[in-house]
Formats: C-alpha cells, structure tokens, sequence
C-alpha cells in the first residue's frame, strides 16, 4: 500500500503536520493523566468513605476523565458549532432524563401517589 | 450516485455529513445509557439497601480492563494522526493495536461473566447484577460493534486509501469518534459499577 499525505482544505502541508506533531504531543499527556486519575479513582475508594462523599468524588473524577477524552480525543475543544448546538440539545435531555425521576424519590423513598 | 459532502466540506454547517451524522449518533447513544444510567440511580434510591460494588465484582480485572480501554483509545487517535501525517503502515500498526486491545477487553469480560455464573450469579439473582449485566452487557456489544469497524478499516476498508485518501481520513476519525465515546461510557460504568 502506498503512503499518501492527507490534506486538510484549510492549511498547507508543513503547518499541517506541526499541527499534528503538536496534536500527538497533548494525546500523550491525556493518556498520561487518564492513567492517573484512574489510580486515583480506585485508591479513593479503598478508603470507605460515607457514600454521598464517595459518590460525589467517583463522579467528579470520572467527570474531568470523561472531559478529557471528549475535548481532545473527540477534537470537541475545537469543533464547529453545530456539533455543540446538538451536543446542548443533548445535555438537556439527558438531564430531564436524570433528574426529573428523582422528584418522584424522598429520603430514599419513593412517594406513592 | 457519488455521496455528497463526504471530503468536502458543507458551506452552511463547516462540516462534511459522515462527522454531522456520527455525532448525531452519539447523541442518540449518549439517551441510551443515560436511560439505562437513570434507571440504575432510581433503583439504586429505591431500594433499603444495596450492596458496594466492590463486595461482588472483581476490582483489579475491572482496573486492568479500564487500562486497557483508555490504551486503546489513544492508539486509536494515533492512527487516526498517523494518517494526516500520510503515513499508512504506521496506521496500520496502531489501527491493529486498537482492534486487540478491544479483544483484550472482551476477554476479561468473559471470565469476569463466566466467575459470576459458577458463583450462580446470574442477572435474575437481583436488582444489582441485573443492572451490572445489563449495563456492561450493552457496552460489550458496543466493543464489538466498534472492533467489527475498526477490523473493516484495517482489512478490505483500506481499500480506499489508495483512491481516496482524505475520505477515508475521515471515516477513521468518525470510527475514531465512536470507540472513543466506547470508552467515555466505561469511565463512567467502572466506579458506578465497582467502587460505590
């Protein structure tokens, strides 16, 4: 198979591939800090802590990962903004999707209407 | 009938369609878990009591796999860059790496089931395997789905580099997209699942 250099509309080749030098370069330090906070993720949890502290901390941490792999792995910290507008549209739902049901729940306890 | 907007881009959306279409995808799959995720949380608040994770499920086959996800994922951007650099045999070689580690997965996954059912836990056996098997059970056929693409690239699918290069740039950054969001879904299910 020969190689072919895939080119962009927008820049010439040798701004393109410092682009993408630069690109691999941050891959690396994302991957780097997953590995990380994964250790972290389990090392917190060795400690038993009560379960709304542990639960908030697992979701926080799993948050930041999950921002991590969004915006530089999916390219999301540059994207155009119709992928955003649809990504809000997204969110939205997926937060009536998760919090309303919870209405429905008090002190641990379903309210039976 | 040639596909339109596949290279080139929209001048109305600043995009091509493959990439409007894969994220519209997501967003449908992003409502699929978030459903399954809602109804972990109100069975979970539902109920007396539930036990840690941690008490049932195998934690370091869980890290390991979580290391292994992660790993592919960058092997996957890696060969998705490696193509903008025009490099096709180093693509190939992180394109493979991507499709084993995605293997590795699902072998882990397989003793992690086939333990729970010589214990006799089985997703009938209550409320928490159930949600456990369901959850998992959907992100590994997600796995699957994303491996069979990716083999598709790396096999008869290179095909196309040959004559269309960019194009096929792009449909590796939209499967790119999709193991990628593969993994975002287990960052969340290993802590949800394992450790609270």
């Amino acid at each position: 198979m020969s190689e072919h250099a895939a080119t962009t509309q927008h820049s010439g080749a040798g701004d393109h591939a410092v682009d993408i030098d630069r690109h691999v370069r941050i891959y690396i330090t994302v991957f780097v800090t997953l590995m990380a906070l994964t250790i972290v993720t389990v090392a917190i949890s060795r400690f038993h802590l009560p379960v709304p502290i542990a639960v908030s901390v697992a979701l926080l941490v799993a948050t930041i990962k999950g921002s991590l792999v969004a915006c530089y792995f999916m390219h999301l910290i540059s994207e155009k903004k119709l992928i955003y507008a649809v990504l809000a549209l997204t969110v939205a739902f997926f937060i009536v999707l998760i919090f309303v049901p919870l209405l429905t729940v008090h002190d641990g306890y379903w309210i039976r209407g | 009938m040639e596909i339109p907007y596949t290279v080139e881009i929209r001048r109305d959306t600043g995009l091509n369609n493959g990439k409007i279409a894969i994220w519209l995808f997501l967003a449908s799959e992003v409502m699929l878990f978030g459903a399954l995720f809602a109804s972990y949380i109100l069975i979970r608040t539902g109920s007396t009591s539930w036990p840690r994770g941690d008490t049932i499920l195998n934690v370091p086959l869980a890290t390991f796999n979580t290391i292994v996800l992660i790993s592919s994922s960058v092997t996957m951007v890696m060969a998705w860059a490696s193509l903008m650099r025009g490099r096709f045999n180093t693509f190939r070689v992180y394109m493979a790496s991507t499709v084993l580690l995605g293997g590795v997965f699902l072998v882990v996954k397989y003793f992690e089931y086939s333990h729970k059912f010589h214990d006799d836990l089985f997703p009938r056996t209550n409320n928490f395997l159930a949600i456990y098997f369901t959850l998992t059970g959907l992100h590994m056929l997600h796995v699957i789905g994303g491996m069979a693409v990716n083999a598709y690239f790396l096999g008869p699918g290179a095909k196309l580099w040959k004559t269309n290069p960019v194009w096929f740039t792009n449909r590796v950054e939209h499967s790119g997209l999709f193991w990628h969001f593969v993994d975002l879904v287990w960052i969340f299910l290993f802590p949800t699942l394992y450790l609270l």
